[in-house]
């Protein structure tokens, strides 16, 4: 019922957003900061990456350069809301919004095409495997990269001031941990992971669109929240592992879901899609744990 | 060492509500003494405990701990200086972390953190040594979430993080209120241990001036924001908790209408 390439696709697509799920769960689970920067900043990973690009800076680097625009987003987040208390989630939704214009100044048009220039996957084509392997199999790295260097981190001395900070401020505070810091940090971190998401988007799909941003948050709560319900509470690995296979599960439960013509469902329809999965992924746990009530 | 000078810390300046909680509080605490503080409610315990961990920066006064001037510090800045176990046991530690991993927190307070694993092998050991001394059988459950935990066991915990790191001064925050008698009892016996094994200078602040007596060598009663009662040595000794209530009527030379909050 599902093609080969609209699986592959699929799971390529998962890979993607798992750095936008892990992004998220950083900000969202550890830092207990509901940041919706995200929507602004994967849309800017990709237009800087694709400008960049299209101007002949090598690939590497502009996804490098798209991670610091990405990490200077969270900053600003962060910012609003450490010095001037502006609750957290309307600080991100201020970045979120002041993003979109900022990402149409950056493209100078609502989208760039990445058509035949050298993107971080093109040294890979020509080495005999198809390429509708190669691309899942390249983000595949980079995410399994990603998650180890999260993991390790949260496990450090540093990480777990972070996890304090979301956990118990209090607590870390009277621990020496400077809470504020760790907010600035942790945005920086988690934005720039969101950014390198979009900068593989723009590359892997050959565009960057201002409008690709839309609802980001929400694919990768859900990626989230789908590995919460298959893994549970059972340390940082499992979760950030949990964050990738939820993001590949997603994707493919939607292409499945579009692709299934008893449903009579539409591309169009991917919006209320989404939004049905998430909320049965958010009721599962609690209606295995016995009853939806209190 | 801990030295107040001219304390004042006024909540809500120039507002309808305006309140002094601490009135010009002068106090020195000994290096290696153990001062237990008594008061009723909103006499300005808590916000002398606040003074000293810096959750709350006094409007007026300096505040010395060891040899440094903390005044303006915020409690993260002086947590190197300042141990503290709080009244409720959520708070002293961080329920979504494991008991090992609440230790290598506290292990590091108030220095830098590093990218360095926070639980190597030799970590895990001394930590595990450590937990082992309590008797409670939590050195098998070193991976546990701490919100498994009973509120005893948390506050056990937290005294054992209070200790992992150095400092200048602990401060105790009425922190066996929340437990059951028998709990509170195995808990003030640590903390009697825990501070003559190693010296700590000591503040704890207590709602029962039973536990006030029978610990530390100094006790001092707020109220209304000033230090009313200051005694140590073999006043002290003599003292009983009838005594304690006499004399504070004597000194603030007003009847007290409260005595049960101050017997409790």
């Amino acid at each position: 019922m599902l093609s080969q390439i609209a699986f592959w696709g699929a799971v390529e697509l998962g890979l993607v957003f798992a750095f936008v799920a892990v992004g998220v769960f950083l900000a969202f689970r550890v830092l207990d900061f509901p940041d919706l920067t995200v929507d602004g900043s994967f849309p800017l990973g990709a237009a800087v990456t694709a400008v960049l690009i299209t101007s002949g800076v090598n690939a590497w680097l502009a996804a490098a350069v798209a991670m610091l625009a990405g990490g200077g987003a969270g900053l600003v987040t962060a910012f609003l809301n450490v010095r001037f208390r502006i609750l957290n989630l309307l600080a991100s939704i201020l970045t979120m919004i002041a993003l979109f214009s900022v990402n149409l100044r950056v493209m100078g048009k609502p989208n760039v095409a990445l058509i035949n220039a050298d993107t971080m996957l093109s040294p890979f084509f020509g080495l005999g495997l198809r390429e509708v392997y190669v691309r899942p199999l390249f983000v595949g790295v980079l995410v399994i990269l990603a998650v180890v260097f999260v993991w390790r981190f949260l496990e450090s001395d540093a990480g777990l001031a972070m996890r304090a900070t979301g956990a118990n401020p209090r607590m870390a505070r009277a621990q020496g941990v400077d809470t504020r810091w760790q907010i600035y940090l942790g945005l920086a971190l988690s934005n720039a992971l969101v950014a390198l998401g979009g900068a593989l988007f723009a590359q892997t799909n050959g565009f960057a669109d201002v409008t690709s941003g839309v609802g980001t948050i929400v694919v990768g709560l859900a990626a989230v929240i789908i590995g919460e319900t298959l893994f549970g509470a059972r340390g940082i690995l499992l979760a950030l592992i949990g964050c990738v296979v939820g993001s590949i599960l997603y994707r493919v439960a939607i292409q499945v879901a579009l692709s299934t013509d008893v449903l009579g469902l539409k591309a169009s329809d991917l919006n209320l899609v989404t939004a049905v999965l998430v909320a049965v992924a958010l009721v599962l746990p609690r209606l295995r744990r016995g009853g939806a009530t209190s | 060492m801990i030295n107040l000078k001219n304390i004042h810390v006024t909540f809500g300046r120039g507002t309808p509500l305006q309140k002094e909680a601490l009135k010009g509080v002068e106090l020195t605490i000994e290096e290696g003494s153990f001062v237990t503080v008594i008061g009723s409610n909103g006499a300005g315990k808590s916000t002398l405990l606040g003074v000293l961990a810096g959750d709350v920066l006094p409007t007026e006064g300096q505040v010395t701990i060891g040899t440094a001037d903390v005044t303006r510090k915020p409690t993260a800045a002086r947590a190197g200086l300042v141990a503290r176990v709080f009244q409720d046991p959520l708070t002293g530690s961080c329920g979504a972390l494991s008991i090992e991993e609440n230790l290598a927190l506290a292990a590091r307070r108030g220095e830098r953190r590093g990218l360095a694993a926070a639980l190597g092998l030799q970590r895990r050991a001394l930590f595990r040594d450590r937990i082992a001394e309590l008797n409670l059988g939590l050195e098998n459950r070193m991976k546990d979430r701490m919100d498994l935990l009973s509120g005893g066991q948390r506050q056990a915990v937290s005294l054992v993080m209070a200790t992992l790191a150095g400092s200048e001064v602990l401060l105790l925050d009425e922190h066996t209120a929340a437990l059951d008698p028998g709990m509170a009892e195995f808990i003030m016996k640590l903390t009697q241990r825990v501070v003559s094994e190693r010296k700590l200078t000591t503040l704890m602040v207590t709602h029962s001036m039973r536990q006030a007596l029978d610990f530390g060598h100094r006790t001092i009663m707020l109220h209304g924001g000033e230090i009313v009662l200051d005694v140590s040595g073999d006043n002290r000794k003599d003292l009983q908790v009838e005594d304690l209530i006499a004399m504070f009527r004597k000194m603030r030379g007003e009847t007290l209408d409260d005595d049960a909050l101050l017997i409790g």
